[in-house]
Parts: structure tokens; C-alpha cells; sequence
């Protein structure tokens, strides 16, 4: 029995190099979001949100840590003994290097695609920063009777190699043209990278593809046939934020202090799942000031916060002050050390008695395991 | 089945009556506790850390909370293929119905669960308590000291000892006579409520003592008498760490906010001593602008705008601007609107405490001393705008609001 007709398709690894410094020791999809969430968990979620119970997750390099992230699937109930959730990893001939592009992800996962029985295809990729509910994609898709439907957004084009598309103005508009750059004008339509369409189709495009050694989705596989099937774009107005480079990410990231995304973003009705991590809620000592601030659980607080995002474990201790910040994971900031707009991946450890200060439009990274 | 070793049995049937309002459609072990547990996550926690994976869980007061809670027991590492967690409630038997007479009689009606692991010891457990203990180091001592039962003893303050079942033991911790709740206490060393025993020793005096119809098929009360009695090898386990009882509302509310107090011993963030629990998805918690915390704890998905002061908040409360929080525990899904004030009191799950209430006092101010205590609001209860909630109160009902003049 499947809950739909839809078959899932991550790519993990989806522009991993428009965030060099976050992406060096993982991939797109295992980033740290939001004081406890993985890049992941936001399609994956959505995916789980929308009904869908069986999900592909393509990876190419680096996928230790989301391999540790995901698991079995329990957190996302995809843990199962029909469907569930798959880890693709890259299947290489003889010779070949792996998955390099979307098509060739997708080639090394055509035995998943050929055995999986649902009609539908639903792809996406881990650099979106969104709540959705992918059932109204589907229901555009379905009532538009496209072939391929794309989900877009209309604003200033994230500074990325994707899709910019030029719409007619019917009802469900259909795509007529496809720009992969340009400048940033205020109200293009562009690619928020969500593809939907029937898996015999995608399955005919992947061996279409392979035969004429095509390996550029965008480019080479969508863009020429525009005339000879029917592309849709569905215009998403709920959050969804496009992650394009560090300074997107700390945007992106200091959103979620206010208030009307926070609510947007943490939809009730669509919660969004992580690996549990069996932390102790946190504790704020005597003297502690925090304010403005997102905070994860296992937390110590003693010294100063404000608008920071605190990751699961953060210690602040007594004196110090972290302003602007974004701390990931086990994090220690020592006695009366300063940071102003920082961004500290996982376990950096901070001595008592430095200053550090990046500016919100130059923030500073400090990589992981860094101690000063 | 694959023989074990050990395995538990947990006791977590009791009402848990003196929690009054907070029990009332939820047995005692699912009582929240500290931020995001419930009280059984201490003894399931323990278990899997001590390596024991096989827990039957005795149900039988307002079993459904509980049971959902624990499920196939995947947050506890509990979901096995041979042994795992097991809930066990009274059923239907050919010579008649039977709820859990006593502690004793509800393991006699499980040894045939019992025995399908034909384990060599059983470790008998209660819901009742906050603690953190390696139970395989007691059952190392059980074995060197070859003894039918050992009984977990921890050292309490002499003036508090009349409140416990007390032991007298020798240099050699050998259990010399028993007194239960005594007036002149001539021991310090109180029962914890957990014990081991040799399975087929156990077995024989459940048998007796089911035979017995003057008994009342309990553990303090009658079994563990009988093998005194009887000579058999009955030994005190010394345990020193943080242990508390949270029958009452004080204790409670007292056990809640030790979690804030550095010079109490119970760490919770010990990555080798993890305590384990089942929670929603929710987002981390959001302190506004105007939010002023300190000493406090606090867990996901809580939205504070006000003042917070000395306090607990469990996963999704929310405190609104201008509202105070001193001296309290707001379990799940709280909500303290704006202006009010909530002092001393335990705020349960979902009960809302609408703009300008008031909900307990500070013993301070209290005019008598003796009438002061713990206020308590029940689950989903609704305190009216501008209505006060006197101390020690314990609400059930909606408030309505404060009438005019």
C-alpha cells in the first residue's frame, strides 16, 4: 500500500560549490540550518509532509556525515520494510568517476527508478531553505497537464547557475524560454530546482540522454525540448530561500529572529524533522542576557547573546558576548571573549579573552574543529 | 527466546494520588520531568546504560499516555529483536480477573514473561524516582555477595529517615532487620525502592506468598520480611549519587529546579550517561527582544517574551511580553499571556494562563506560612483574564474571571 503515487529523488550534493567553506567536509544536504537542523531535513520533511513514503537520496562526495545524519530514515518515519527511504550513492562503471552531474546521479539510480513502482517522480535539491507542501505542486502539475512542471519563485535570481524562466500568462503558465545567467533584476522567475513528471518519461530522458552523452539536466535535457513537451512552471509563494554563497547562508540564517518567517518557516501544521539527538533542554545561568536569539537544546548559557542562531551544545560562558552570531554545534566561546557576526562550524572552540568581529555583510567563518 | 542474564521489571501502575490534579488521566511514571523527560525515562536510561535490554513495564492506572509514550521503545534503544520493552497491564486468566493486587502480586501474574527468558537474576524497579545508577554494578555485587536479594540503601538526613523504609545492616551489609517508616528512626539507610534478586528464589517466595491469603503481595510489606525470616541472604546495596522521590508536588517541583542548582549531583548532559526520552518535532526556542531569562531551563519550541526567572519550560510554552515566570514549572504547551504572573506553581500540560491572571504567591508574602505551598494548575485549564489563582491551590476547572467590584 503507498500513501501516493509519488517517488521521491534528493540530490545531496547540489551546488555544494556555492558554499566552499561549509561544503568542504560535506555535502549540501548535511549543511547545518537553523540552530538544529541538516540542509536535508527541509525536503526531506516536505516529501514526508506531502505524503510521498519512498525517497532516493543521489549522493556524490563527501557523504559520511550525511550518511550519519540520515541513518536508517527513523526521524522522517522512512524507515520501512516496503519503501522508505534509499541512499544512492555513486554507481561507477568501469573507468567512470561517479556521479558528476544531475544526469549522471540519475543514470546510477535507474535501477532504483525501474524498480520502484510509483508513477511520478518528485525531485529536488538540499540549498532550499523552504516549508512546502508538495501536493499543490502536484496538483498544477496534474491539472495543467504538463509533462514537466518546475517550481519557481519571482524576486532577484539567486547568484547560481539555474534556470531563469520566461512564462506565458495562462493560468498554469508554460515555460518558453530558459536563461541558465543573468543579472539580478527584481522580478525574474526562477528555478527553485523542484521537478515534477512521470517517471517513464524521466526514465526516457535518462536513456535519451546517456545515448547522446548528455549530461547538463538543465542545459542539455530540458532547455532543447521546450517545443516537444510541455513545460510548466508553478509559482511558490510560501517561504523557500535559495542558499547561494556564505552570505546568503548567515541571511538567510538571521531571517529566522523575525518573527513572520519564523512563523512561515516552522508551519504547525508541517513540522520539520531532524535526527534526535537526546540533548538536555538548555540552561541559562545567573547573570546570562540573551536576547533576540534561536536556541537549540543542550545549550550553557552564562554570558551574552543577541540576534544569534545557537546550535545544539553552544557554551557561552560568563563575560563573554556573541552578537550577530551563527555557532554551530558544540561550540565554546570562553570568559569574556567578543564576537560580532561570526559564523562557527561544528565543535570550534574559543579561548577566554579574544575579539573577532566580521561585519552582516562580510561575516566571518571560523572552520571546523578551529581552536583559538 | 534467548536466555538473559537479567532482566527488569518496572513498576508503573501507581496512581501516584498525593500528585493529585497532574495524575489525573496519566499514571505517576508519565509525569514530565526536567525540561523534556518523563520520570520512567530515568529507569529505562538506566537500563539500557547498564546494558539490561529487556524491561517489562507493569501497567495498570491510566495506562494510555504511557503507553503511547513508550511505544516499540525505539527512543531507549528498546526496540530489540530478542528482549526490548514490553508493556505487561492485567488481563483475563480461565479461574477469573485479576487487577495488580500489590507490588508483588502484579510480578507473580508475569512469570511466565518471566520465564521465557529463564533469566538467572530479575531487577525489580519502581517509576517513581529521578536518579541515575549503574544497575550493573550492583548486580556485580549481588553475585560476589551470593545473595537472594540486594536491596539499593542510599544514606537520607536522619530527621527525614521516619519517611522511608528503613534497613539495619551490618559491616558486611548484611540486611540484620527492617523497619518501615518508623517513628524513631535507628537507622539511616533507606530503601530506594529497586532490588535484585536471584530469580529462583524469587519465584518460590511469589509462589508462597500467593498462597498466603493473609498477605498483602508486597514487596516491603510482605515478601521481603518473609525471606528475612526465612534466613535467606538479604543484602543493602550503598548507593551515593542524586536520588529523589517526586510523589508529592513539592518534591516535584523541588526535583525540578535541583536541575538549576550546580551544587546538585544530576547531569543530564553526561554524553556517557545519556537520559533518554520520546519528543515532538519542534523547532529550537526563541527568546524575543524584550525577554529577560536567567537561571533557568528551557526547551524546544518555547516562544519567551517576558521574564523568566528561576523556572522550568518544557517543549512549546510560550511567555508573553510582559508577562513574569518566577519560581515555576510550565509543562508542554503552556501558555502564560500577556501581564501575568505565575509564581511558585506547576503549570501542566496545555493549561493557559490568560492576560493579567495570577496564578501563586511567594511564600514571602504569604500571610500564614502553613497555608503556603505549590500552587498547581491541571492540563488544558484555563485561567480567566485578571483571575488569581491563590497558593497551594490545586485547579482542576476552569477559573472564570475575576468578577467587578
Amino acid at each position: 500500500m503507498r500513501a501516493n503515487n509519488i517517488l521521491g529523488i534528493l540530490y545531496s550534493n547540489s551546488y555544494d560549490a556555492s558554499l566552499p567553506e561549509l561544503t568542504a567536509l560535506r555535502t549540501m544536504g548535511s549543511v547545518p540550518f537553523g540552530g538544529r537542523y541538516r540542509m536535508i531535513d527541509f525536503p526531506l520533511s516536505n516529501m514526508v509532509g506531502s505524503g510521498i513514503g519512498k525517497v532516493g537520496v543521489i549522493t556524490k562526495t563527501n557523504y559520511r556525515s550525511l550518511m550519519d545524519h540520515l541513518a536508517l530514515g527513523n526521524p522522517w518515519d522512512l524507515s520501512r520494510k516496503n519503501e522508505g527511504m534509499v541512499l544512492l550513492p555513486p554507481f561507477a562503471e568501469a573507468g567512470a568517476g561517479g556521479n558528476q552531474t544531475r544526469m549522471e546521479g540519475l543514470r546510477g539510480a535507474s535501477e532504483f527508478l525501474r524498480h520502484s513502482k510509483e508513477e511520478y517522480v518528485i525531485m529536488s535539491d538540499c540549498n532550499v531553505v523552504c516549508n512546502l507542501d508538495y501536493r499543490a505542486l502536484f496538483r498544477c502539475h496534474v491539472q495543467s497537464g504538463a509533462d514537466l512542471t518546475i517550481a519557481f519563485r519571482r524576486g532577484p535570481a539567486p547568484k547560481l547557475e539555474t534556470m531563469r524562466l520566461s512564462l506565458d500568462g495562462g493560468e498554469y503558465p508554460r515555460v518558453t524560454q530558459i536563461r541558465l545567467s543573468g543579472a539580478a533584476e527584481a522580478d525574474t522567475a526562477y528555478s527553485l530546482n523542484i521537478f515534477i513528471l512521470r517517471k517513464s518519461l524521466l526514465e526516457r530522458l535518462i536513456q535519451e540522454a546517456a545515448g547522446r552523452g548528455d549530461a547538463d539536466f538543465e542545459r542539455e535535457v530540458i532547455r532543447p525540448r521546450l517545443q516537444s513537451l510541455r513545460v510548466h512552471g508553478a509559482e511558490v509563494t510560501d517561504y523557500a530561500r535559495v542558499i547561494d554563497s556564505l552570505q546568503s547562508y548567515y541571511d538567510i540564517s538571521m531571517e529566522l529572529l523575525d518573527p513572520a518567517s519564523r512563523q512561515a518557516f516552522f508551519h504547525p501544521g508541517r513540522p520539520i524533522f531532524t535526527k534526535v539527538q537526546d540533548d538536555m533542554p538548555t540552561i541559562y545561568g545567573l547573570g546570562s542576557s540573551v536576547r533576540n536569539c534561536l536556541v537549540a537544546d543542550g545549550c550553557q548559557i552564562d554570558g551574552v547573546a543577541e540576534n544569534c542562531i545557537l546550535s545544539r551544545g553552544v557554551r557561552i560562558e560568563k563575560g563573554a558576548r556573541a552578537r550577530g552570531c551563527i555557532l554551530m554545534q558544540g561550540t565554546y566561546v570562553g570568559a569574556d571573549t567578543k564576537l560580532d557576526c561570526v559564523i562557527t562550524d561544528k565543535k570550534v572552540f574559543l579561548s577566554s579573552h579574544k575579539t573577532l568581529a566580521g561585519d552582516p555583510k562580510f561575516p566571518v567563518y571560523l572552520g571546523k574543529n578551529i581552536a583559538i | 527466546m534467548q536466555k538473559q542474564e537479567c532482566i527488569a521489571m518496572l513498576l508503573a501502575g501507581g496512581q501516584g494520588s498525593r500528585l493529585g490534579v497532574l495524575t489525573k488521566s496519566l499514571a505517576k511514571p508519565a509525569v514530565p520531568y526536567g525540561g523534556k523527560y518523563r520520570i520512567i525515562d530515568f529507569p529505562l536510561s538506566n537500563c539500557v546504560n547498564s546494558g539490561i535490554d529487556t524491561v517489562g513495564v507493569l501497567t495498570q492506572y491510566q495506562p494510555l499516555e504511557l503507553n503511547d509514550y513508550l511505544g516499540n521503545g525505539q527512543p531507549w534503544d528498546l526496540d530489540r529483536v530478542n528482549g526490548g520493552v514490553h508493556i505487561l497491564s492485567p488481563y483475563q486468566q480461565m479461574k477469573g480477573t485479576e487487577w495488580y493486587k500489590g507490588t508483588a502480586n502484579a510480578i507473580y501474574q508475569n512469570i511466565h514473561f518471566i520465564e521465557r527468558y529463564d533469566p538467572e537474576y530479575v531487577l525489580i524497579l519502581s517509576g517513581d524516582h529521578i536518579y541515575k545508577m549503574d544497575y550493573a554494578k550492583m548486580l556485580d555485587f549481588h553475585k560476589q555477595t551470593q545473595a537472594d536479594c540486594t536491596i539499593a540503601m542510599l544514606e537520607v538526613p536522619w530527621e527525614e529517615a521516619s519517611r522511608f523504609g528503613l534497613m539495619i545492616t551490618g559491616e558486611d551489609y548484611r540486611i540484620r532487620e527492617f523497619e518501615e517508616k518508623p517513628k524513631h528512626p535507628r537507622s539511616n539507610q533507606a530503601s530506594m525502592g529497586v532490588y535484585v534478586f536471584t530469580w529462583s528464589k524469587l519465584r518460590r517466595y511469589l509462589l508462597d506468598d500467593e498462597a498466603n491469603a493473609a498477605s498483602s503481595n508486597d514487596f516491603g510489606k510482605d515478601l521481603l520480611p518473609a525471606m528475612h525470616r526465612a534466613g535467606e541472604r538479604l543484602f543493602a546495596y550503598p548507593f551515593d549519587g542524586y536520588w529523589k522521590d517526586v510523589g508529592t508536588i513539592d518534591s516535584l517541583w523541588e526535583a525540578n529546579l535541583d536541575l538549576l542548582n550546580p551544587k546538585v549531583d544530576l547531569d543530564l548532559s553526561d554524553p556517557d550517561w545519556k537520559i533518554y526520552s520520546r519528543n515532538p518535532a519542534s523547532p529550537p526556542h526563541f527568546l524575543a527582544e524584550s525577554a529577560v531569562v536567567q537561571n533557568s531551563m528551557i526547551a524546544a519550541g518555547c516562544v519567551v517574551e517576558g521574564l523568566v526567572d528561576f523556572s522550568i519550560l518544557f517543549a512549546q510554552v510560550t511567555v508573553e511580553h510582559g508577562a513574569i515566570v518566577r519560581d515555576s514549572i510550565l509543562m508542554p504547551g503552556a501558555v502564560v499571556k500577556t501581564g501575568a504572573c505565575v509564581q511558585y506553581a506547576i503549570v501542566a500540560e496545555n493549561a493557559v494562563i490568560d492576560a493579567g491572571a495570577s496564578v501563586g504567591e511567594r511564600p514571602e508574602s504569604a500571610a500564614d506560612l502553613d497555608q503556603w505551598g505549590v500552587s498547581v494548575v491541571g492540563a488544558g485549564v484555563r485561567v480567566a483574564p485578571g483571575a488569581k489563582v491563590p497558593a497551594k491551590a490545586m485547579i482542576e476547572r476552569d477559573v472564570p474571571a475575576a468578577k467587578e467590584g
